[in-house]
């Protein structure tokens, strides 16, 4: 029981940097932006995060900072992409590239430091009930926080008209901007989203994953987030779900190295990545009568005048 | 008021030849805004970044060992671009072209195995890279997945492989438990080019895949297949040309150039095998691509003056205790603004008077 118990706690904060990331880049993608940078925007704000958090001794800070930095770093690519219609693809690696750099700057300082990390907030009597009390009720602030936002993020898309308008950006941005929106305008602002997103997603690592800073401590979850977005179809609820499991083949892995079951740790730890490519043929195989991705996905536009 | 983008009527090719130059020059000065901002001075840190590596022979050698493994990659990578097929993957495939090759080395350690050794290990190495980049080059064709995601992802799962190898049936015994093979024997090693350098043949092999590939893509016609299909894809398809098998070819090119390059790297300067053999070379060889506007000659310039970023950011940290991250920051910056200028080949800068606008619009 205490195992089980344990292992849901571990599959939830291993999922949940993944379910934030993933959330910001489905509304950019919504709107018809692929910001391949979703990696480089993590690390800075997992580097600026930490670096907050030790500066002021406060999570909530740190989270503050993680938000900041991805959002400027979501800036950079927002003038490039869509301000000086750069290929997305490239611009998206140019921002990961960068990122791995400037945070490894930032965080220099920081390697070898320790803050505590996010409290769990247990809700009285509620956590106190067995099995699936503490599951649900002891958790920290950012796994509450990432459901919200998943939901919000869903009622905003589905029920909203700033959320059609939005869709309607992604799948055809020539006909929203014959209609008077401003295509670029609401491609900004999901981009800066998908951006701040990623900050927190970087930021909940060596806030409440880790209690400390390691270059390169993403290690590809950037890159996973966005695989999770099309293995979503671009939808939030199906989201919510491959992010779980993803978390979930995440500690089956690093238990199963605990366990020792003769397999090499190193096949272990592949596993995660091994497991993207092949849902992504699946899936991909499984769609081959229509795509679902917004149909304007990664297109340049420069509004006629 | 307002500053947009307008589509030029065609493309400029002054801008083509200068956008490179400026977008140095535009990183030199962000990179005396970032000096002046870690405290160190600005004109000592960009003399020892850019001429102090080229002021002695040793440094000068070391350019050419480091610009090699970035030109092989580039000059694939190049090719998979100008047909619009993303591999982003390199880095996988010259960790796997390293482990294929040093299995020849190693299973051969000791014995009196003659000059067939680095041959077949330049040869095994260049068909295990190119099968490695033939999965998400199939991923993409055969199922429509993103090869962009499944290349990366697979660059993963060789370094876990590699670490496997190295700290498990590979390992040296004589190693003292150091994650690393044997020293390879000679006939297993990449000759040197100067006796007691640094220059090695890998270098004149770089040098002739820049010239292989001049000509594909200025005499044959699968390079004009291929420029075509990325520049004009409707045109290509009107044309009779088959996308999907140049995507499968040029990942197989590229995946080939990049596990030669590995396997030139750990046969060559390297010497053994062991995690860490690369700095990031198929990363840094997608800005060497683009910096080289996906054009042979360029990207050996390019190559050269990326290779001069990582011998003189070593040089600035052990002379100005620069951070070695600074060299990250400068690759990725120098990208922003090659992508960023190459925008005005297509588009220039207009002013819109809004008021204006507004009357175009009503008549």
């Amino acid at each position: 029981m205490e195992l089980v118990e344990a292992i849901i706690l571990a599959v939830l904060a291993a999922s949940t940097p993944l379910l934030i990331a993933a959330t910001g880049e489905l509304v950019a993608e919504r709107s018809g932006v692929l910001n391949l940078g979703v990696e480089g925007m993590m690390i800075v704000g997992a580097a600026c995060g930490f670096a907050g958090a030790w500066l002021t001794g406060s999570i909530f800070i740190g989270a503050l900072f993680g938000i900041i930095a991805g959002t400027l770093m979501s800036l950079i690519f927002a003038l490039m992409a869509l301000g000086l219609a750069v290929n997305q693809v490239a611009t998206g690696l140019a921002l990961t590239i960068f990122g791995i750099g400037l945070s490894g700057l930032i965080g220099a300082g920081f390697v070898g430091e320790r803050i505590t990390p996010a409290v769990h907030l247990y809700i009285p009597v509620l956590a106190d009930i067995p099995l699936i009390g503490r599951v649900l009720f002891g958790e920290d602030g950012f796994v509450y926080f990432s459901v919200a936002l998943i939901a919000g993020v869903w009622w905003f898309l589905y029920r909203t008209r700033a959320g059609l308008i939005l869709r309607a950006c992604g799948d055809n941005h020539v006909s929203a901007h014959a209609l008077g929106y401003p295509v670029l305008r609401i491609r900004t602002f999901a981009v800066m989203f998908g951006g701040a997103c990623a900050g927190l997603a970087g930021a909940y690592l060596p806030l409440a994953y880790t209690p400390f800073f390691i270059p390169g401590m993403t290690a590809g979850r950037g890159w996973i987030a966005l695989a999770l977005v099309v293995f979503s179809s671009w939808q939030p609820g199906r989201l919510v779900v491959g992010a779980y499991l993803f978390g979930a083949v995440t500690i089956l892995q690093l238990h199963a190295q605990g366990w020792g079951v003769g397999i090499p740790s190193q096949f272990m730890s592949a596993l995660p990545y091994l497991a993207t490519v092949i849902v992504l043929v699946l899936l991909s195989r499984a769609r081959t009568g229509g795509s679902t991705a917004p149909a304007a996905l990664g297109t340049v536009f420069v509004p006629d005048r | 008021m307002q500053l947009v983008l307008e589509k030029r009527a065609e493309r400029s090719g002054t801008i083509a030849l200068v956008s490179p130059l400026i977008a140095i020059g535009l990183t030199i000065v962000t990179m005396v805004i970032l000096f002046a901002i870690l405290g160190k001075n600005p004109l000592l840190a960009l003399h020892a970044y850019f001429i102090a590596p080229l002021t002695d022979g040793y440094s000068l050698q070391e350019i050419a060992v480091k610009a090699t493994p970035l030109v092989m990659i580039a000059i694939g990578l190049s090719l998979c671009y100008l047909a619009n097929a993303w591999n982003i993957g390199a880095e996988g495939q010259f960790l796997i072209g390293a482990v294929a090759g040093s299995w020849i080395a190693v299973k051969t350690q000791g014995t009196d195995a003659g000059a067939w050794v680095l041959p077949a290990m330049l040869i095994l190495a260049a068909s295990a890279g190119a099968l490695y980049a033939l999965i998400p080059a199939i991923c993409k064709v055969k199922f429509g997945a993103s090869e962009i995601l499944t290349s990366l992802m697979l660059v993963y799962v060789a370094d876990l492989f590699l670490d496997y190898l190295v700290r498990g049936p590979w390992r040296d015994p004589h190693g003292f438990n150091f994650p690393t093979t044997a020293e390879f024997d000679p006939v297993a090693t990449v000759p040197l080019l100067i006796e007691g350098g640094r220059l090695h043949l890998g270098s004149i092999i770089a040098l002739l895949v820049v010239a292989a590939a001049v000509i594909l893509l200025g005499r044959t016609i699968k390079g004009f297949e291929i420029r075509v299909v990325g520049a004009a894809p409707r045109a290509a398809r009107f044309g009779g040309f088959n996308a999907d098998q140049l995507i499968i070819l040029t990942f197989a090119v590229s995946g080939a150039l990049a596990g030669l390059a590995g396997i030139i790297e750990v046969a060559g300067p390297v010497g053994h095998l062991q995690p860490g053999i690369s700095p990031g070379y198929g990363f840094t060889a997608i800005i060497v691509a683009f910096l080289g506007r996906l054009n042979p000659l360029g990207i050996l310039i390019a190559g050269l003056f990326l290779a001069l970023t990582f011998i003189g950011g070593e040089q600035a940290q052990i002379a100005m205790k620069i951070p070695l991250d600074v060299t990250k920051v400068f690759q990725g910056i120098l990208l922003f603004y090659v992508l960023a200028c190459d925008s005005l080949i297509l588009y220039r800068f207009k002013l819109v008077f809004p008021n204006r606008q507004v009357t175009r619009g009503a008549g």
